[in-house]
C-alpha cells in the first residue's frame, strides 16, 4: 500500500463502504492480494500521463 | 480414426462422403472416454447432442446439400459459453446452482451452422481468474505432454483436450493470456483474436473491456477455419465489430512474404527464462525477423491490466462476494475480495494510460507488421508449484505466467499463440502479434512457421 496507509485499516474501511464483510480466515489473502495490486497501481500512478489523455473503459482498437 | 487427424481432414472426408459424421462422432466420443480421465479436461461430455448434429449433417450430406466447410468435426468449449440445455458452470461451484442455459452461445451456434458436431464443455480456471486451471471445484485438467504438470489457464481444458487428441478444435477465452498460456504450455496453436472481432454473446464475461473468445487447434490452417466460420457481426455482443467478416483462410498460402517482422526486446527478454527466448530466437531466425523493437512501458502496461483486472472482474461478482465468498474457489476467492477494494483513482489512470499505450503501439506499428514475443516464461510449471526464478527472483507462479500476455491483450491486439517444434521437450510458445484487425497477417506469420517445419502441434504420445 502507498507509504502511511495501514492495509488493515484500508481493508476494514473499503470493505464497511461497500457492505462487503470479510472472514478473519480471508483476510490474510486479501492483504496479501491488495498490496500486490498496490504495488502495480503504483507504478501507473507514478507515470506523467498527459491531461489530454482520456480513459479508455470500453476499448475499440 | 486417430486423434491426430485435423479438422479440416475430416470435414474433406465427411464431404467427400468417405466417412459419416456419425462414425466421427462415435470415434470422438470414444476417444473422449478413454482418455478424460487422465486429463481431466472436460467437465461435460454431451454424448447426445453430438449424435443428434452428426446425424443431421450426414441426412444433409445424403439430401444433397452443402453440410458447411467444417462437416462432421468434433469440437468442445470451455464451459463458459453457454450450451443451451446445460448449466454454464464458468469453473465455479455457484454456477452449477443456476437453471440451463436457453440458447447456444453466438460462437456455438455459429459453428454448429458450419456443420461441427459438439462433444462437452471443458474445464477452467474458475470464472477464468487464472493461469493454470487448477480448479478447486472440478479438479486440475492435466497436461497430455505430461500429467504431473499443469495444462495452463484459464483455458486449461480446452488446450489439453486438442494436445491430446481428444478433439481437433475448441473454444476458449483470453484477458490477460488465457488462450495463449495454455497453448504454450500444452503445445498447440492458438488464437486472440483482435478486441470486438468475435461476439461474445452467450459466454460469461470476467473483465468485459478486455474480454476476447477465440480457438484452439493443432494446425494453423484448422485455426483460420474455426475463426472463420464464427465471424461476423452480432448485436448480442455491444463491442462486437459490425462489417462484413475477413477471412484469413484464403491468404494463408502467402506466407510471411512482404510482412516487416521483428522481436520485442526489453520487458520481454528477463533473465531466467531462457527455454523462452531460444524458443523466440528459433522463429525470428525462421522467418528473418532480424530487427528488434521496443514496446513502450510494457511492465506498466502489464501493471494496469492487472489493476483492471482485478477492480472490473469483482465488480462482477460482488454480489456473491457479499454473500458467499466461502464458496469461491480459495484461487480466486481472495484476489477478487482485494479487487473490490480497489481505489477508483487507481483504476482510472490505469484506464487512461491504456489509451496512451494503445497510441504508443500504433506508431510501433508505422514500420512492423508482426512482432514476435514469447507467450510464457517458461515451460508449464507442476501441478500446485508456488514460485518460479524470473527476472533474478522467486516470484509466485500463478500471477505472473501472463506476465509477457497481458502488457498486449488490454489494448486488443490480435495474437496467434505458435508452439515451437521442440521434440523430446515440454513445448513452450511464441506470441506473433499483429495490428489491431490483422489477425490474417499473424495467421499468415504463423502458416509459414509451420510450414517451414518450426512450429508444430503433435499429438502428446
Amino acid at each position: 500500500m502507498p507509504a502511511g496507509i495501514d492495509p488493515e485499516a484500508y481493508l476494514d474501511a473499503a470493505a464497511a463502504a461497500i457492505g462487503l464483510a470479510i472472514a478473519p480466515e480471508h483476510r490474510p489473502g486479501v492483504i496479501l492480494n491488495l498490496e500486490r495490486i498496490a504495488a502495480l497501481a503504483d507504478t501507473v500512478m507514478s507515470f506523467p500521463l498527459p491531461e489530454d489523455e482520456e480513459p479508455a473503459p470500453v476499448f475499440r482498437p | 480414426m486417430s486423434g491426430a487427424e485435423t479438422a479440416l481432414a475430416i470435414a474433406a472426408a465427411v464431404r467427400a462422403g468417405r466417412r459419416s459424421a456419425s462414425d466421427v462422432a462415435a470415434a470422438a466420443l470414444a476417444r473422449i472416454e478413454a482418455l478424460n480421465p487422465h486429463l481431466n479436461a472436460f467437465t461435460a461430455v454431451t454424448a447426445a447432442r453430438a449424435q443428434s448434429e452428426a446425424a443431421a449433417i450426414d441426412a444433409k450430406r445424403a439430401r444433397g446439400e452443402d453440410p458447411g466447410p467444417l462437416a462432421g468435426v468434433p469440437y468442445a468449449v470451455k464451459n463458459l459459453f453457454d450450451i443451451a440445455g446445460l448449466t454454464t458452470l464458468a469453473g465455479a461451484r455457484i454456477e452449477a446452482e443456476k437453471p440451463p442455459a436457453r440458447a447456444d452461445a453466438t460462437a456455438v451456434a455459429r459453428l454448429k451452422a458450419a456443420g461441427a458436431v459438439l462433444v462437452g464443455a471443458l474445464n477452467m480456471d474458475e470464472y477464468a481468474y487464472g493461469f493454470t486451471t487448477e480448479n478447486a471445484h472440478y479438479g486440475p485438467t492435466r497436461n497430455p505432454h505430461d500429467t504431473a504438470r499443469v495444462a495452463g489457464g484459464s483455458s486449461g481444458g480446452s488446450a489439453a483436450a486438442v494436445a491430446g487428441g481428444l478433439v481437433a478444435l475448441t473454444l476458449g477465452t483470453d484477458t490477460n493470456g488465457s488462450i495463449r498460456v495454455p497453448s504454450s504450455f500444452c503445445g498447440i496453436f492458438g488464437l486472440k483474436p483482435t478486441y470486438g472481432r468475435l461476439s461474445r454473446a452467450g459466454s460469461t464475461m470476467f473483465v468485459a473491456s478486455i474480454d476476447h473468445i477465440g480457438p484452439f487447434a493443432r494446425s494453423v490452417e484448422d485455426l483460420a477455419a474455426g475463426y472463420d466460420a464464427m465471424q461476423g457481426p452480432d448485436p448480442r455482443d455491444p463491442v462486437c465489430r459490425d462489417a462484413p467478416p475477413e477471412p484469413a483462410a484464403p491468404g494463408l498460402s502467402r506466407g510471411a512474404q512482404g510482412l516487416r517482422i521483428a522481436t520485442a526486446a526489453g520487458y520481454f527478454a528477463p533473465a531466467g527464462t531462457a527455454e523462452a527466448q531460444a524458443a523466440l530466437a528459433q522463429a525470428a531466425a525462421a522467418l528473418g525477423a532480424a530487427r528488434t523493437v521496443e514496446i513502450p512501458e510494457a511492465a506498466r502496461a502489464r501493471a494496469a491490466a492487472f489493476v483492471i483486472t482485478a477492480a472490473e472482474g469483482a465488480s462482477r461478482h460482488l454480489a456473491d462476494l457479499k454473500r458467499r465468498a466461502g464458496d469461491f474457489d480459495p484461487a480466486t476467492r481472495d484476489r477478487f475480495l482485494a479487487g473490490a477494494l480497489t481505489p477508483a483513482a487507481w483504476v482510472f489512470q490505469a484506464q487512461r494510460f491504456r489509451r496512451w499505450f494503445h497510441g504508443r503501439m500504433m506508431e510501433v506499428f508505422r514500420d512492423v507488421d508482426i512482432i514476435l514475443a514469447p507467450a510464457t516464461p517458461i515451460p508449464a510449471p507442476l501441478i500446485g508449484q508456488a514460485t518460479m526464478n524470473v527476472g533474478g527472483a522467486e516470484i509466485a507462479v500463478r500471477p505472473n505466467l501472463g506476465m509477457f500476455t497481458q502488457p498486449l491483450s488490454f489494448i486488443g491486439l490480435p495474437i496467434v499463440a505458435v508452439p515451437v517444434h521442440r521434440p523430446g521437450r515440454l513445448p513452450i510458445g511464441v506470441q506473433v502479434i499483429a495490428a489491431p484487425w490483422r489477425e490474417a497477417d499473424a495467421l499468415r506469420a504463423a502458416f509459414a512457421l509451420e510450414q517451414a517445419g518450426v512450429a508444430a502441434a503433435p499429438v502428446a504420445a
